[in-house]
C-alpha cells in the first residue's frame, strides 16, 4: 500500500515536474484546426524540444514564423528529445494525412520503416538541422549547417588577420558532437600546417561558461602567452573573457588577445558590436526559409536538384558587424 | 611511559578524520613543489577595472573551491542525517540562479536596471531552494525513499524548471554591483567567493556549537529508532538537513551567476553533486550516515578544487581530464578507506616495535 | 602439554588502546572435553576466544596445539580454521538461501567444479551420523534455528576440526532445542573433540560441561573441576566478591510496599496501540516498583511502549500526577518525566557509534532543546558522575559506546535516562544479555531510586528477578491484561497460573 502510494507520488511529481518546463514528451498541437481542407498545405513539424538551447529556441521560433496559415500552410508541430516518441510523433502525422514531414531526428538511427510507411503514404519527407542514417531515397531533402564549413570559415579569418605568430587558447566543446568536431577540426588542421600556429592548451569546458574562465585562469596563473581565444561556443568565450578581465588582460578589437566564439547570440554580437570581440561564427538556425523554397518549388512540380542542402553561414567580424546584423542574426 | 604516549600520538594521527585531506592536500602540494614552484606564487595584480587583486593558483582554489565547500556542509548534514545523497544540488543551483536573474531582471531579459535589489532576489532564491530542499526531505523522511532516488526527479526536472522561470531566456544582469559576489568588490584583492564560503562555513560551526544540530543529525543518521525513542523527530531533522542544503545551494547559486552575470541552464553547475559528493567521502564521512566531521568535508571540497586546478595547470589533454581525475578520486578515497588506515595504523605500530626491540638489543 | 590436551594457551596478552584485555592468561582443553569459559561481560572471553580464532593477533603468550611441534601462530581466521579451530557463533554465520548440502561444502572446495550428487550424499550421512532432523537438499532457511545451529557445528565437525568453540550458541533456542543440542556436543565429546562453551545460563554449564574456566577482569581466576565447584562459588569468582548480595535484595525488597489512597504518578485508562495489545488500565504510585510480566510476545513491552508513545497509541487516556496529558511521541512522555529503557538495546537503545559521553547526554539534551546545548565542560562532568555512579567500564568517556560490553552498555543507557531525572522510569528488559554482576546492580539501583521516590516499572523474564525488585505485578496473556498480583499473591506458582489461565 505505501509502496503504490509511493509510486503515484513519484509518477505525479515527474509529471508535473516535466509538463511544468514545456513538456519532454511528444506532445502535439494542431497550429489551426480550423481550416480542415482549404487549399492549405498540411506539415508535421518534428523537433526537439525547444528548451534544449538557444539554438533551438530560435529555431523553433522561425519555423513557427514561415509555417503559418498567412503563407499557405497548416502546421503541426512535435517536440521531444526522445526518438521513440519522435518516431511515434511521426505516425500520427502519417495517419492525420499530412502532406510533407519535417524532421529533426533526436538520433541518427531507427527511421527507415517509419520513413518508409511515410513514402508509401505520398507523403514528402525534409530533413533539417540534422541527417539521419537512411538510404536517401527516404526523403526528398535534407538541409544542414556544414560544422566543419563553420571551422574553416572561422580559422580562414582568423588567419586573415595576419599575425606574426597566433599562441592559442583552444576551448572545445562537449567531445564528439558534430560542432566540436567541425569547429575542432579546422583549426588542427591550420596548426599542424603552419609553423607560426601554437597551441598553447587545447581543452574541453563541455560548452561550459565557468569551466572555460577556470582553463583560461590556469593559463594566466602559469604565465602562459598567448594572444588568441578560440573558444567553440559563445558561453565559453564569455568565460574566457571573465577571465582576462580578472587579469587585467585586454580583449577585442586592436587589442592584446583575439577573441573568437561561435552560434551569434544575441549578446555576443552585441559584444562584437561594442569591440570586445572579435569574431563570432553563425550557426544558421534558420531553415524554415530553406524549406519554404523546397516546398514551392515541389508544388509547382519542379524538381530538386541538390538533395543535401547546406545553409549559408556567416562569420561576423567586429570591424565590420552593424546593429541590423546583431538584430537580424543574433539568436 | 613517554614511549607508548608516543605510539598513541602516532596512531591517533592515522584515526584523525582530517587526516586524508590534509594528506591529500599535502601529495598536492608536494607534486606541484617539485614539477613547478610557481605553483605557489601568489602576485599583486589589477583586473580590467582597476582593481587591486591577487593572482596566483593558490587564489583560484580559494577562489572556486567556494562554492564546492559551501555545498559540502549542506551535502555532509544530509548524508548524516538520511545516510545517502543529494544528487540533484546541480539542478538546484540552476533553479536558484535562475530565480536571482528572473528577479532581478524582471520580465526584460536585456534590462539596463536592476528591478529589485540584490538581497531580495538572493532571499526568494533562498527560499525557492528551500522549498525544493524540502521536497527532496519529506520524500526522504516521510516516504522513506532512498535519497539518491528521491533526488533523481529534481536532478532529471531541475534544469527545465530553471529554464521554466526565465521562459527559456538567457537573462543577463548588467550591474556592475551584481558582479561583487562572483567576483571582486573593489579595494580588496581576495576574490569575494572565499568570504562568502568562510562566512557560510563560520555559520555554520556558531550552529553546530549553539545548537544540537551535530548531535541529532548524527544520532538520526547512526539509530533512527532510538533517535525517536529519545524524543527526537527523526522525520524533522531529515528534513531540516535538506533545507539546509538548499540554503547553500542558493548561496551557490548567487555566486555561479554573479561570475558571469548569466546563466545557462543545461552547463551551469554541471556534475557539481559529484564533487560534492566526494568532498564528504574525501573528508573521511562515511557515506552510509552517522558520525561526520564538518571541517574534514571543507577541507575535501579544498582538495578537489586544488586536484581539478593542478590538472588544468598541467595542460592534461581535454578528453583524458576525467580519466586523470578519476585515477587520483580512486586513490584518495581508497586510502581514506578504515580497512586501510588500520593497515596503516598496523604498519607504524610493527615499525615501532622493530624499532623498540632494536634499541633494547 | 600435558599428554591429552589438545589446546594450550600460555600467558596471552592483549593490549588495546587504554585498556589491557587479556593479562598473562592460561588456558586448556583437552581432548574429549567440555569446558566452560566463564566471566562477566568484559572479563576477556571474547577476547580470548578472538585471538584463539585469529579475529585478533595476540601481544604476548604462546598457543599449542595436538599434532603440532612447538608454537603455533595464528594470524587470521583462515589460519585457525586450517588448524582445526572451529567457532559457531550465537548469529548464524551460513547462506540462508542455500541448500544445506550447499552450507556444509561452501568455501571449502578446493577445485572450481563440484560434484553434486557426491556432495549431497557425503551431507546426508553427516547429517545422519550426527542425528540431525534436515535433509541435504533443504534450503537453510526452512530449517528451524536449532537446526540451523546444528548444521553449522556439522560443517565445522566435518572440516576435522579438533577444538569446537560454541559462543553463546543457546540463546535463541527454546529447551527441547537446547536438549538436542546437548546431546549433538556429548555425541562430539565421545568422538574426542574438545569443545569450548561460551553461555551466560549457569544451568546450562552445570548440566553439560565437564570443567571451567572464570576469567575476571582480563585475568584468569582459575581453572575448576565442574563438580568442585557449586554454583553460588561460581558466581562469587565471576564477581569477585563474597555473594550475599543476591540475598540481601530479597530481604529489602520488603520495603517497597506503596502507600496506598493517594493520586497515583502515572495512571492510564483503556491505552491501546497499533500493535494489537488490548486496552489496559494501569498505574504506579510514588516510589512504586512493578512489573509486567507474561510470555514472549504476551504484549507486555507493547503496553509500556503505548505508554511512552513509542507505537502509535490509537486509544485511552494517559494522567500524569492526576492530569490528563496527550502523550503522541516519546518527547511528549518524557516531558511528563518518563522515561523508557527499550527492550532491545542494540537496535532501540544504542547509538552505536557515538560515544558514551553523547550516549549519556541525549535525552537530556533533546529535553534541555535545540537551541541549548550543554557546554562541554558541563558535559564532560555529567559523564564523569554518571560514568563512575554506575561504575561503568569504560576507557574514556569519548570511547564509541559500541566497543563497550553489552552490559557497560546497558548501564550507560540507564544513565542516560536518570540524567533526565525521571519521575516515572519504566525498564524493559534491563538485565537480559548481561552479565551477573551487572544485573545485581541494576536490581538494587532500581529498589534504592524506588526508595528516593522514583516510581519503575521493572520488566524481565526471569521471574525471580520481579519477585524479588517488584511489589506488584501485571500479567499479561496473548496481548491481554489477564491479572494483577501483589501481596502474597507473589509467588512463581502463582504467576504461572495466571499466565496460564487455568485458575479460573
Amino acid at each position: 500500500m505505501k509502496k503504490r502510494v509511493l509510486a503515484v507520488l513519484m509518477a505525479a511529481a515527474m509529471v508535473v515536474g516535466l509538463t511544468a518546463c514545456g513538456g519532454g514528451t511528444a506532445s502535439t498541437d494542431s497550429g489551426s484546426a480550423s481550416s480542415g481542407g482549404s487549399g492549405l498545405i498540411k506539415v508535421g513539424i518534428i523537433n526537439n524540444d525547444p528548451n534544449e538551447s538557444g539554438y533551438r529556441t530560435a529555431n523553433d521560433k522561425d519555423l513557427k514564423a514561415t509555417f503559418t496559415e498567412a503563407n499557405g500552410y497548416e502546421a503541426s508541430f512535435a517536440y521531444s528529445l526522445k526518438n521513440d516518441e519522435q518516431i511515434a510523433a511521426a505516425q500520427k502525422f502519417i495517419q492525420d494525412g499530412v502532406d510533407y514531414l519535417l524532421l529533426s531526428a533526436a538520433d541518427t538511427s531507427g527511421w527507415d520503416s517509419v520513413l518508409k510507411d511515410a513514402q508509401d503514404a505520398g507523403i514528402k519527407v525534409i530533413l533539417f538541422d540534422r541527417t539521419i542514417d537512411a538510404s536517401e531515397d527516404l526523403y526528398v531533402a535534407s538541409i544542414v549547417s556544414d560544422m566543419a564549413q563553420e571551422g574553416q570559415t572561422a580559422v580562414d579569418w582568423l588567419a586573415s588577420q595576419n599575425l606574426p605568430e597566433y599562441n592559442i587558447i583552444h576551448i572545445q566543446g562537449v567531445m564528439g558532437s558534430a560542432a566540436q568536431q567541425g569547429r575542432t577540426g579546422a583549426l588542427d588542421a591550420k596548426v599542424a600546417a603552419e609553423s607560426n600556429w601554437n597551441i598553447v592548451t587545447q581543452q574541453t569546458a563541455e560548452w561550459n561558461a565557468e569551466t572555460a574562465q577556470q582553463i583560461v585562469q590556469s593559463q594566466i596563473d602559469a604565465g602562459a602567452s598567448f594572444n588568441v581565444i578560440y573558444a567553440e561556443n559563445d558561453d565559453m568565450a564569455k568565460g574566457a573573457v571573465a577571465a582576462l578581465d580578472a587579469a587585467n588582460i585586454s580583449h577585442g578589437v586592436g587589442k592584446d588577445v583575439i577573441v573568437m566564439g561561435f552560434d551569434c547570440n544575441k549578446w555576443a554580437l552585441q559584444e562584437l558590436l561594442d569591440g570586445n570581440w572579435n569574431y563570432d561564427g553563425q550557426c544558421n538556425p534558420f531553415q524554415s526559409s530553406y524549406i519554404d523554397e523546397i516546398i514551392k518549388k515541389l508544388e509547382a512540380g519542379q524538381t530538386i536538384s541538390e538533395k543535401v542542402v547546406i545553409m549559408t553561414e556567416k562569420g561576423f567580424d567586429a570591424t565590420t558587424i552593424t546593429e541590423d546584423d546583431v538584430n537580424n542574426y543574433g539568436i | 611511559m613517554e614511549r607508548i604516549k608516543q605510539r598513541f600520538v602516532i596512531s591517533n594521527i592515522f584515526r584523525n578524520q582530517l587526516f586524508i585531506p590534509i594528506a591529500a592536500l599535502l601529495i598536492i602540494f608536494i607534486f606541484n613543489l617539485i614539477a613547478d614552484p610557481g605553483f605557489f606564487k601568489i602576485t599583486l595584480g589589477y583586473n580590467n577595472a582597476g582593481n587591486p587583486l591577487l593572482n596566483g593558483y593558490l587564489i583560484t582554489i580559494l577562489d572556486y573551491g567556494s562554492e564546492l565547500a559551501i555545498l559540502a556542509i549542506g551535502m555532509t548534514l544530509v548524508t548524516a542525517a538520511s545516510g545517502g545523497q543529494d544528487i540533484s544540488v546541480g539542478a538546484a543551483i540552476a533553479i536558484a540562479g535562475s530565480v536571482i536573474l528572473r528577479v532581478l531582471c524582471g520580465s526584460d531579459s536585456r534590462s539596463e536596471e536592476l528591478q529589485a535589489p540584490i538581497i531580495v532576489a538572493f532571499l526568494i532564491a533562498c527560499v525557492v531552494a528551500a522549498l525544493f530542499g524540502a521536497f527532496n526531505g519529506v520524500l526522504v523522511a516521510v516516504f522513506k525513499i532512498q535519497p539518491m532516488v528521491a533526488t533523481l526527479i529534481l536532478y532529471t526536472a531541475g534544469r527545465s524548471i530553471a529554464a521554466w522561470i526565465n521562459n527559456n531566456e538567457l537573462p543577463i544582469v548588467n550591474d556592475v554591483r551584481f558582479t561583487y559576489f562572483g567576483g571582486l568588490i573593489p579595494g580588496i584583492p581576495i576574490p569575494v567567493p572565499f568570504f562568502i564560503a568562510a562566512i557560510c562555513v563560520a555559520i555554520i560551526f556558531m550552529v553546530l556549537k549553539f545548537t544540537t544540530l551535530g548531535l541529532y543529525t548524527q544520532a538520526v543518521g547512526i539509530n533512527e529508532r532510538a533517535a525517536k525513542l529519545n524524543g527526537l523527530n527523526p522525520v524533522a531533522i531529515k528534513i531540516l538537513t535538506f533545507v539546509i542544503l538548499g540554503l547553500c545551494v542558493a548561496v551557490c547559486g548567487l555566486i555561479k551567476t554573479s561570475r558571469l552575470s548569466t546563466i545557462n541552464y543545461s552547463v551551469i553547475a554541471k556534475d557539481i553533486e559529484m564533487d560534492a559528493i566526494l568532498a564528504v567521502a574525501l573528508g573521511g564521512n562515511a557515506l552510509g550516515g552517522g558520525k561526520f566531521n564538518m571541517w574534514a568535508s571543507i577541507l575535501g571540497a579544498y582538495v578537489i578544487q586544488a586536484l581539478t586546478t593542478t590538472l588544468y595547470k598541467f595542460n592534461v589533454k581535454s578528453n583524458a581530464l576525467p580519466a586523470y581525475k578519476a585515477v587520483v578520486v580512486i586513490i584518495l578515497v581508497v586510502a581514506s578507506a578504515p580497512i586501510v588506515r588500520e593497515k596503516a595504523q598496523e604498519i607504524v605500530k610493527k615499525l615501532r616495535a622493530g624499532r623498540v626491540e632494536k634499541e633494547v638489543a | 602439554m600435558k599428554d591429552n590436551a589438545v589446546l594450550e594457551m600460555k600467558g596471552i596478552d592483549k593490549v588495546f588502546p587504554g585498556v589491557r584485555a587479556l593479562q598473562n592468561v592460561d588456558f586448556t582443553l583437552c581432548e574429549g572435553e567440555i569446558h566452560a569459559l566463564m566471566g562477566e561481560n568484559g572479563a576477556g572471553k571474547s577476547t580470548l576466544i578472538k585471538v584463539l580464532t585469529g579475529v585478533y593477533v595476540k601481544d604476548g603468550g604462546q598457543i599449542f596445539l595436538k599434532g603440532h611441534e612447538g608454537e603455533v601462530h595464528i594470524k587470521s581466521p583462515q589460519d585457525a580454521q586450517n588448524l582445526g579451530i572451529s567457532t559457531v557463533y550465537q548469529e548464524i554465520t551460513l547462506c540462508p538461501n542455500l541448500s544445506v548440502a550447499e552450507n556444509m561444502f561452501i568455501g571449502r572446495s578446493k577445485s572450481a567444479t563440484l560434484n553434486w550428487s557426491q556432495m549431497n550424499k557425503a551431507t546426508s550421512e553427516i547429517l545422519q551420523s550426527l542425528d540431525i532432523p534436515a535433509t541435504a537438499t533443504m534450503q537453510l532457511s526452512n530449517c528451524s534455528i536449532a537446526v540451523q545451529q546444528m548444521i553449522a557445528i556439522a560443517r565445522a565437525v566435518d572440516m576435522e576440526c579438533k577444538v569446537l568453540i560454541l559462543d553463546e550458541p543457546t540463546s535463541s533456542l527454546d529447551d527441547n532445542e537446547v536438549a538436542k543440542l546437548f546431546k549433538l556436543m556429548r555425541d562430539l565429546k565421545a568422538k574426542g573433540v574438545g569443545i569450548i562453551f561460551v553461555t551466560h545460563f549457569l544451568d546450562q554449564v552445570y548440566e553439560v560441561c565437564d570443567k571451567i574456566t572464570v576469567l575476571r577482569d582480563g585475568q584468569l581466576v582459575g581453572e575448576y573441576e565442574i563438580e568442585n565447584l557449586p554454583r553460588l562459588e561460581l558466581v562469587s569468582k565471576m564477581l569477585g566478591k563474597e555473594m550475599d548480595d543476591l540475598s540481601e535484595i530479597k530481604e529489602s525488597s520488603g520495603e517497597t510496599q506503596a502507600v496506598k489512597d493517594e493520586i497515583p504518578v502515572v495512571e492510564v485508562n483503556g491505552l491501546y496501540s497499533n500493535t494489537g495489545i488490548k486496552p489496559f488500565d494501569f498505574y504506579i504510585n510514588k516510589g512504586e516498583v512493578n512489573g509486567f510480566t507474561g510470555l514472549l510476545g504476551s504484549g507486555r513491552s507493547e503496553c509500556v511502549r503505548a505508554i511512552f508513545g513509542a507505537d502509535r497509541v490509537l486509544g485511552g487516556t494517559v494522567k500524569v500526577n492526576g492530569k490528563e496529558v496527550k502523550i503522541k511521541a516519546p518527547i511528549d512522555a518524557m516531558k511528563n518525566g518518563i522515561g523508557y529503557l527499550p527492550e532491545d538495546r542494540k537496535v532501540d537503545g544504542i547509538i552505536g557509534d557515538l560515544s558514551v559521553r553523547e550516549n549519556i547526554l541525549l535525552a537530556a539534551q533533546v529535553l534541555k532543546g535545540f537551541l541549548k546545548p550543554y557546554k562541554r565542560s558541563e558535559q564532560y562532568k555529567l559523564a564523569q558522575e554518571y560514568i563512575s555512579m554506575l561504575s561503568i567500564k569504560t576507557a574514556s568517556e569519548d570511547t564509541p559506546i559500541k566497543s563497550l560490553s553489552g552490559g557497560n552498555q546497558q548501564k550507560v543507557i540507564l544513565a542516560r535516562w536518570l540524567l533526565t531525572h525521571p519521575e516515572y522510569l519504566i525498564l524493559d528488559e534491563p538485565t537480559r544479555g548481561i552479565d551477573i554482576g551487572t544485573k545485581v546492580d541494576i536490581q538494587k539501583l532500581v529498589l534504592k531510586l524506588a526508595g528516593e521516590g522514583m516510581s519503575v516499572t521493572f520488566i524481565s523474564s526471569e521471574t525471580d528477578e520481579m519477585l524479588r525488585t517488584c511489589s506488584r505485578l501485571i500479567v499479561m496473556r496473548d496481548l491481554n491484561k489477564v491479572g494483577e498480583l501483589s501481596g502474597d499473591d507473589l509467588n512463581q506458582t502463582k504467576i504461572m497460573s495466571t499466565i496460564a489461565g487455568g485458575d479460573k
